[in-house]
């Protein structure tokens, strides 16, 4: 029984260059990297000094929604204003009407026929805010002090500060503001967050129980306590002050020697091709493969990738048999990339066993260099460039790497190509594996 | 095999849970027919000032002797280690083990797993070194001094929310798809419809699937007090989780994991497994409607009652050849709070009309407190070995019924009776909605 298509017809992405895919694409093929010394607190204590960010006048969050929601504002994390800010870019760039875009017109997708697939990383509380209410539950000695605490002092947080900090905070807001009624998850594996949750919402689709979802992730570990968690996983490279930020990312470069974190993510609006048609839509393209494998990693935490990429190799395999479409077919890849040495390893191997001798010509699309490892909002970027790639028929740049063994993965100007079929993948802190494969609409 | 929708019958073929109330599936079972609660003072911390002291906690449990190499997961945490022993249990009762030539790349995970507990001492101790009280604001740097050498990595990489599949997945060498989800309360609920929606898809022929959470640590006693949702009754425990009681005063934490193998019928037939029951319905929905409350129509839970119903073919307004209703027992989510218990009693009324009186609805988390992101798992076992018994497990401490809420919700004591068909409704903060429908074995 053949099922029902489902084509990509908004992107809305929200990376260091700004909300929405214009600014991210300009700096993909211009070749920009949006990674600096951190501002938002003092990195000086950790290994790492650098970031993507969005700046305070690049996300204003009371700007972004309808003022009917200008007060649930105060109760969004940093990953939450960054998952609404991209889904009004993906809404506005479907040309949907939602309720947030005209509470009075009719929505273009019945709300209960929209769903909402959001990718949320372990959302750290804020250091500030929850310190100063720790702080009044101090004994004489300076100490902690629990008693104080349960007697009195936690009325020092704010009633709703828990609901800040739900990884489905995310969904939850957006599903809200833009009246998404459909089946809405929230998915939590690291890195895969956001192609785990774009292949839901296609299974969802096809199944009937949606006719578009707002799909992707975002998430932000620019904070203390992220950023030391990353540090401990061993994801993050040890910069020096005096050297250029944007040179440290270096995927697949012999000398790559970690990641720095970005913040920001994609979503992008899925949605059935008959619905999209019966609106006269313009795709960027058809998602036709979706594959999600476990690798066995050396460690049962998944922290140690798998040496030989084999869970890696598995998912594109099977995406690509879904897709209907041979290893020759496919024109560009765009992995994770994250310039973690283990996990570049483990990439390559994949790409080299499934790809054969094509590996070595086949072009690599990389985001992590321009705008860091968004963690479970990084799928999300990386579908939202390669659906713009696929639309303009054009390879984005590459930044840094040279010398990258067997792949087609070194710095390179941004270049037109003929790309009918585009394959993302990534592989996950925690060892899950996720391939989606793009399909041009011809 | 197919069912109605063309889909492959997707069957339950191995169970598994660690619970306040036991960790093995037939005394939970005994203590859930028998009214028994789990619910006591915490023991983790010392909560003696919270407004809420009490929960319902896991005792004596020792995850290591459910596993192959225990060396192997050293560093997992309360999450895994409960998730670790389920899984264990349901493997083990699929008779999985056994091989068959069990193509271990067409098995995968779908957990509804909650995200890990925080050192909390550590935490406090690290935040408090890096206040500047001047400026009013953590000083970054003097922060990091103090955590390089107060916190542990593995504790802190463990409390990410996939950690569980992982060491799943490792210990018993599945390769297939993978995934956790977060949906609150609902979390364990979709992880199981989707991993049905995954079998019937093709992607796998077994997966395994549940969750595994606990909240009974500082911050979530902490955040879940802010909130007022919690039961205060402090002079009561065993007697605080009150659902649908006139009395309720919100929730009582709970804690564990709940895994069931869940696999097409051709798959397990070819292998010779016993499927102990079918996964017939499934619904999902989003309220959109505010972070903070339900919809107070009870939308967003009629909507995903009544996706599983259609998915199901049930008329809920029929009845059989016998007089009896399409659904012969609801697991009620039934939190305790006011808000929840009314609302979910305004959804069952609304989809199953005059036949909704009729059906016997009760809630677990009278006895075994409520276990989050592993309610839903918890409570759908709770409906298979329902339907194996023939019995449906009571709402205890219902001694003064809310005049409101007029439905049977099985008052006090078990009942016994003909059951073929349950549902099972889990609802979770922020607006999330699964329904699952489970049915009888029949060839």
């Amino acid at each position: 029984m053949a099922r029902r298509r489902v084509v990509i017809t908004g992107l809305g992405p929200v990376t260091g260059f700004g909300i929405g895919i214009k600014p991210l694409w300009d700096a993909m093929v211009e070749g920009r990297s949006a990674i600096k010394r951190i501002e938002r607190f003092n990195p000086c204590g950790f290994p790492c000094k650098v970031a993507a960010v969005l700046s305070e006048d690049q996300l204003i969050i009371r700007k972004l929604v309808p003022k009917s929601d200008r007060k649930a504002t105060k109760v969004m994390c940093r990953d939450t204003e960054l998952a609404v800010a991209a889904a009004g870019a993906a809404v506005r760039d479907a040309g949907l009407i939602t309720k947030a875009i005209d509470p009075q017109a009719a929505p273009t997708i019945a709300p209960d026929r929209m769903g909402c697939h959001i990718g949320a990383g372990l959302i750290a509380a804020d250091v500030d805010e929850l310190t100063a209410a720790l702080w009044t539950s101090r004994a004489a000695d300076g100490r902690f002090d629990l008693r104080h605490w349960g007697a009195s002092g936690m009325e020092n947080l704010t009633p709703l500060w828990l609901l800040k900090y739900l990884p489905n905070m995310l969904a939850c807001h957006v599903t809200i503001i833009h009246d998404c009624q459909g089946p809405s998850n929230t998915i939590t594996c690291c890195e895969a967050s956001s192609g785990l949750s774009i292949g839901e919402s296609m299974r969802v689709i096809q199944r009937g129980a949606a006719d578009a979802c707002l799909s992707g992730g975002a998430e932000s570990k620019v904070n203390p306590m992220a950023f030391l968690r990353q540090h401990f996983a061993g994801r993050l490279a040890t910069t020096r002050d005096d050297e250029d930020p944007t040179a440290v990312v270096r995927p697949f470069d012999p000398n790559a020697r970690g990641s720095v974190i970005g913040e920001g993510g994609g979503i992008i609006v899925l949605e059935a091709l008959d619905s999209a048609e019966a609106r006269d839509a313009d795709p960027y393209a058809e998602l036709v493969g979706f594959a999600s494998t476990q690798s066995q990693c050396p460690d049962a935490t998944g922290l140690e990738a798998e040496p030989d990429g084999g869970g890696i190799a598995d998912a594109i395999e099977i995406a690509l048999a879904q897709a209907g479409a041979s290893p020759d077919e496919i024109d560009a890849l765009a992995p994770f990339g994250s310039s973690i040495a283990a996990i570049d390893q483990a990439e390559s191997a994949a790409i080299k066993r499934v790809f054969g001798s094509r590996a070595a010509d086949l072009p690599m699309v990389t985001t992590v260099p321009n705008v860091g490892n968004c963690n479970a909002g990084a799928g999300g970027v990386a579908v939202a460039v390669a659906a713009k790639a696929m639309k303009t028929q054009t390879l984005p740049a590459r930044l840094n790497t040279t010398g990258a063994d067997g792949l087609n993965a070194d710095a390179a100007p941004s270049c037109s190509a003929d790309l009918r079929h585009v394959l993302v993948f990534t592989t996950s802190q925690g060892g899950q594996n996720v391939a989606l494969v793009l399909r041009r609409m011809d | 095999m197919i069912d109605q929708n063309n889909n492959p019958r997707v069957v339950i073929t191995g169970m598994g849970w660690i619970t306040p109330l036991g960790h093995d599936l037939q005394s939970v079972w005994s203590k859930l027919t028998a009214g028994a609660s789990g619910i006591r003072s915490i023991t983790s911390f010392d909560a003696s000032t919270f407004p809420t002291s009490f929960a319902a906690q896991v005792c004596d449990y020792d995850f290591t002797t459910y596993l192959k190499d225990p060396s192997l997961h050293e560093h997992a945490t309360v999450n895994t280690q409960f998730a670790l022993g389920a899984a264990r249990q349901a493997w083990d009762q699929a008779h999985l083990s056994d091989g068959n030539g069990l193509d271990l790349r067409r098995v995968g995970i779908y957990l509804g797993a909650g995200e890990g507990v925080l050192d909390f001492d550590a935490y406090a101790k690290v935040d408090l070194a890096g206040w500047d009280p001047q400026v009013g604001a953590v000083d970054a740097r003097k922060w990091a001094h103090a955590a390089y050498e107060a916190m542990d990595s593995h504790d802190e990489i463990g409390q990410e929310p996939n950690m569980p599949i992982s060491h799943i997945a490792r210990e018993f060498g599945i390769r297939g798809p993978a995934c956790n989800c977060l949906t609150a309360c609902a979390a364990s609920t979709q992880a199981i419809g989707e991993a049905v929606d995954m079998l019937h898809r093709g992607d796998a022929d077994v997966m395994i699937s549940g969750g595994t959470h606990t909240m009974i640590h500082v911050l979530g006693v902490t955040g879940f007090s802010r909130l007022t949702t919690l039961s205060t009754r402090t002079d009561d425990p065993p007697g605080a989780s009150r659902p649908f009681n006139r009395t309720r005063d919100g929730f009582v934490m709970g804690e564990g994991a709940g895994v069931v193998v869940l696999e097409t019928l051709d798959h397990a037939l070819a292998r010779g497994a016993t499927p102990v029951a079918e996964i017939i319905g499934y619904g999902s929905s989003a309220d959109a409607f505010r972070i903070t409350d339900m919809h107070p129509q009870g939308r967003g839970p009629a909507a995903a009652i009544r996706q599983a119903l259609r998915q199901a073919g049930i008329d809920p307004l029929a009845t059989d050849s016998d007089g009896r209703p399409s659904i012969h027992y609801i697991s009620a989510h039934g939190t305790g709070t006011m808000e929840n218990d009314s609302i979910e009693t305004l959804a069952i009324k609304s989809v199953f009309g005059d036949n909704a009186p009729r059906i016997p609805i009760s809630s677990i988390k009278s006895m075994m407190g409520h276990l989050i992101a592993a309610a839903g798992v918890v409570e759908l076992i709770t409906c298979v070995l329902a339907l194996e018994h023939q019995i449906v497990p009571p709402t205890i401490n219902l001694h003064a019924p809310d005049p409101e809420l007029d439905l049977d919700y099985v008052p006090n004591d078990a009942r016994s009776l003909k059951l073929d068909v349950c549902l099972s409704n889990s609802f979770g903060f922020g607006g999330q909605n699964d329904t699952l429908i489970v049915k009888r074995y029949e060839a």
